[in-house]
């Protein structure tokens, strides 16, 4: 605190004198508010913190995912080669031969696989995307001194936590995390003899995504609760920020299918544990009969799809809304469409409620039900393509500032395509029946809600740092991170399509037995390269984020962007509260770029007389 | 509903943010037991399903949770109005019968059990104790908010204020929910067959 801020802002004097007076300061939590060390950096109910701890939280968890498709990557790529050099990190999973030859085991691989799906799908692009981002921008966007409840926030990180804690052991024992795939489907899942993982391993996996569930609803709960009832004076519905409204509509969307997931989930662990057959009928192991009868597997992947499908708008909303914001900001532009936006992610998130069996088609689903799904699920295509429209229309003509955090945003315009047009393929049942379970569904899920949940995640933090950590993060080795990602995104997913349509089936451990597949090997050596410059291009990006907390360039104005929402009249150190004194109030929508020969004008700033409200 | 007390102008403005909250998570809990009845009716309609009679106790524990919900919001309608020992006594006897239905409960699976329909009979029979079971176990959670309410009730002086009327309406609207689920929970396992 010694350098003390001795720059004037012009907001300031205007909260002075027309800001609302919430009464805040008169309350004693000032002065001595958590100013421990355990307070304010650990059991933190300032949501600054616990934005940060999330983010952070999930930088870890991308890591280990990330390094663990590596090591996939490197059996698919290299069948022949030897693994023997990993055995100091990987133990017993690493089988060394006498010829000194080690070969990974193949029940290890398929807890990679799984470990890579639920890693990255809850613990990166759920929690560590819109865990970090709600907690940060909704009440700095709408102007609230915090979330509606501080505590709850605080648990719902720690639930976040323990779940990761749980999940980590999981990596540790003896007979090895869960194996049965990300989706868990049952038999693997519910008999714990049917599987090494499908033991501890499974009992710890169930247990840790229950955790995460609570986790997520509470975050929910505070976060539809803050946006609704919080916002300052003037903030109405339709002058939020797009971050704001896809924020909200993620949370939403959590808290009405994640329940759904649990239901299943303690079906499965009665299966598990109490002996009932909710999910097992005619179960042969050893060749002896089991006696539990009468259940459905299909009925677990109903209850899991209704979550699952949900969730991948969970992962891609929060990236639209900031790649919306970043977009607008850097092109110096108004969005184009800012309802049309708004109303779409309405209506994407009402369809992805009814178009979960398309994941479903070859489990022996009604053929005139599958239809009902085909026609909802193309239909998630418009309200997309509106979204893509109205980007690129958006960049259109503007006066575009190529920094990292608008190139990640353009990426993931790009990214969305790719991956969204596939999704159109795959939507048909007809054609899912050839494509099913090969790597064209791989290559399509990763560009689509990988790879552009990513890049909507970097624009945000590229973007976004600043506020976070009152420092910029390097500009060069971000556009190398960005370029190299773009391309190496590109190598390793776009051949995925090509050996997806020939039949080359996702999960199998080794192709060079198989005469249709073996030709590919070049393919997939090629993809392993790629797939590792672009965990290589990753550790730059944490390089540069830890560097970049410390001794990046440091800040010397609230509002480096010339960004009109409301985080930046906030001062650059965090302080309780966000504001100093009385709230801003807010006046027009987030988007007035280039109003009439005003380069940007603030959220805060009163209309002229004469000025036309766009809202 | 009587919103009597002092409101300031910014209350009356928005409801009560945790109140808000707690539908909020009602929604959430709805929809976990929505996944329980969807998962029941369309295992039902796959065949290889038992229906038995349900023991008479779980009619006398639906008595026994209305009755409940209703003394509470006497309790409540009491606090609001100042009058300390209605709204202490029916406190009491909302929780003393909340328990009761608990111990009802119990008797009813006793029943189930002894009738010979086990957890693992049949889908069914698992169905009916799981449902049964993750409502039971939401009651537990309701009796603790009880629980609190009394250890306010008793150990505070007894004042109204909108603080504590705010936070009694947050118990308030969850046993009223739990109440309202159990209606529906009890009506969809004796007529959805």
């Amino acid at each position: 605190m010694s350098n003390i801020n001795v720059t004037t802002y012009p907001e300031d004097k205007i909260f002075e004198e027309s800001g609302y007076d919430d009464h805040f300061y008169e309350h004693h939590h000032g002065d001595k508010y958590q100013s421990s060390f355990i307070g304010h950096y650990i059991f933190s109910m300032d949501h600054k913190m616990i934005s940060k701890q999330f983010l952070i939280t999930g930088i870890f968890w991308a890591i280990i995912g990330a390094a663990m498709s590596v090591i996939f990557r490197l059996q698919l790529g290299f069948p022949e080669e030897s693994l023997a050099w990993l055995k100091p990190i990987l133990g017993k999973w690493i089988v060394v031969n006498d010829a000194g030859i080690g070969k990974l085991a193949p029940e290890f691989y398929y807890a990679l696989v799984t470990m890579h799906g639920t890693i990255l799908v809850f613990f990166v692009l759920t929690a560590g995307l819109s865990g970090t981002f709600s907690n940060l921008l909704i009440p700095l966007q709408i102007g609230a001194r915090d979330m509606a409840s501080p505590f709850l926030n605080m648990l719902s990180y720690w639930f976040f936590f323990l779940a990761g804690v749980v999940m980590f052991l999981s990596l540790f024992v003896s007979t090895g995390p869960f194996a049965g795939g990300w989706t868990a489907y049952p038999p693997l899942s519910a008999l714990p003899q049917a599987s090494s993982g499908s033991g501890t391993g499974m009992t710890l996996w169930i247990v840790s995504l229950a955790f995460f569930v609570v986790s997520v609803l509470l975050g929910g709960i505070n976060y539809v609760t803050t946006v609704l009832n919080l916002r300052t004076k003037g903030m109405t519905m339709w002058r939020m920020p797009l971050t704001i409204w896809a924020l909200f509509i993620t949370a939403i969307i959590g808290i009405l299918s994640f329940p759904v997931l649990l239901s299943g989930f303690f079906m499965l662990m009665f299966d598990r544990g109490l002996g009932t057959s909710f999910y097992l009928n005619d179960i042969f192991i050893g060749g002896e009969a089991l006696d539990r009868v009468g259940g459905s597997p299909i009925l677990y992947q109903h209850l899991f799809w209704f979550l699952g499908h949900p969730e991948v708008y969970i992962i891609i909303l929060p990236a639209m809304g900031m790649v919306s914001e970043v977009l607008a900001v850097h092109s110096r532009k108004p969005i184009f469409g800012y309802r049309a936006m708004a109303y779409s992610i309405m209506a994407i998130a009402f369809l992805s409620f009814i178009v979960w069996a398309h994941h479903m088609f070859m489990s022996g689903l009604n053929p005139f039900i599958s239809n009902f799904f085909v026609v909802f699920t193309l239909i998630i295509a418009v309200p997309s393509a509106v979204k893509v429209f109205n980007w690129i229309t958006t960049l259109y003509g503007g006066n575009i500032r190529m920094v990292t955090a608008s190139l990640f945003a353009i990426g993931f315009v790009s990214m969305f395509i790719s991956g969204g047009l596939t999704g159109i393929y795959l939507g048909n049942s007809t054609i899912d029946i050839q494509m099913h379970d090969t790597y064209f569904v791989v290559a399509h899920f990763h560009i689509v809600m990988g790879v552009a949940a990513f890049f909507g995640m970097f624009a945000g933090i590229y973007h976004w740092f600043p506020k976070m950590y009152g420092r910029f993060m390097n500009e060069t080795l971000g556009r190398i991170h960005f370029w190299g990602t773009l391309i190496c995104a590109y190598a390793i997913f776009w051949p995925m399509h090509y050996i997806g349509l020939a039949g080359v089936p996702r999960r199998y451990y080794d192709f060079s037995t198989f005469d249709a597949f073996k030709h590919f090997e070049d393919l997939n050596k090629f993809i392993t390269i790629a797939a590792i410059i672009a965990f290589g291009l990753q550790i730059l990006f944490v390089v540069n984020f830890f560097y970049s907390i410390f001794k990046g360039k440091k800040l010397t104005t609230r509002n480096p962007w010339h960004a009109n929402t409301l985080e930046w009249t906030t001062p650059i150190e965090h302080l309780h509260g966000n504001w100093p004194g009385n709230l801003p109030v807010v006046y027009r929508w987030a988007y007035d770029y280039n109003k009439d020969d005003r380069e940007y004008v603030p959220q805060h700033i009163k209309l002229n007389e004469n000025e036309v409200d766009n809202h | 509903m009587t919103l009597t007390l002092e409101n300031t102008k910014e209350n009356a403005q928005r409801i009560n943010p945790q109140l808000f909250g707690l539908w909020i998570a009602l929604a959430s809990i709805t929809m976990m037991f929505g996944g329980f009845t969807s998962a029941y009716i369309v295992k039902q309609a796959a065949g290889n399903w038992y229906n038995f009679a349900i023991p008479s106790y779980f009619y006398v524990s639906t008595v026994l949770i209305i009755l409940s919900s209703l003394a509470l919001q006497y309790s409540y309608n009491s606090f609001v109005n100042g009058e300390e020992s209605k709204y202490k006594i029916s406190l009491v006897l909302s929780f003393v019968l909340g328990v009761i239905f608990l111990v009802c409960q119990y008797f009813g699976w006793m029943a189930l059990y002894h009738q010979g329909i086990d957890l693992k009979l049949n889908v069914s029979s698992s169905f009916l104790y799981l449902i049964m079971w993750a409502h039971a176990a939401h009651v537990i959670g309701g009796l603790s908010a009880l629980i609190v309410a009394m250890i306010h009730a008793f150990t505070l002086k007894f004042k109204p204020t909108v603080k504590r009327k705010n936070r009694y309406q947050l118990v308030l609207h969850y046993w009223h929910y739990l109440t309202i689920l159990w209606l529906v929970i009890f009506g969809f396992i004796l007529f959805v067959k």
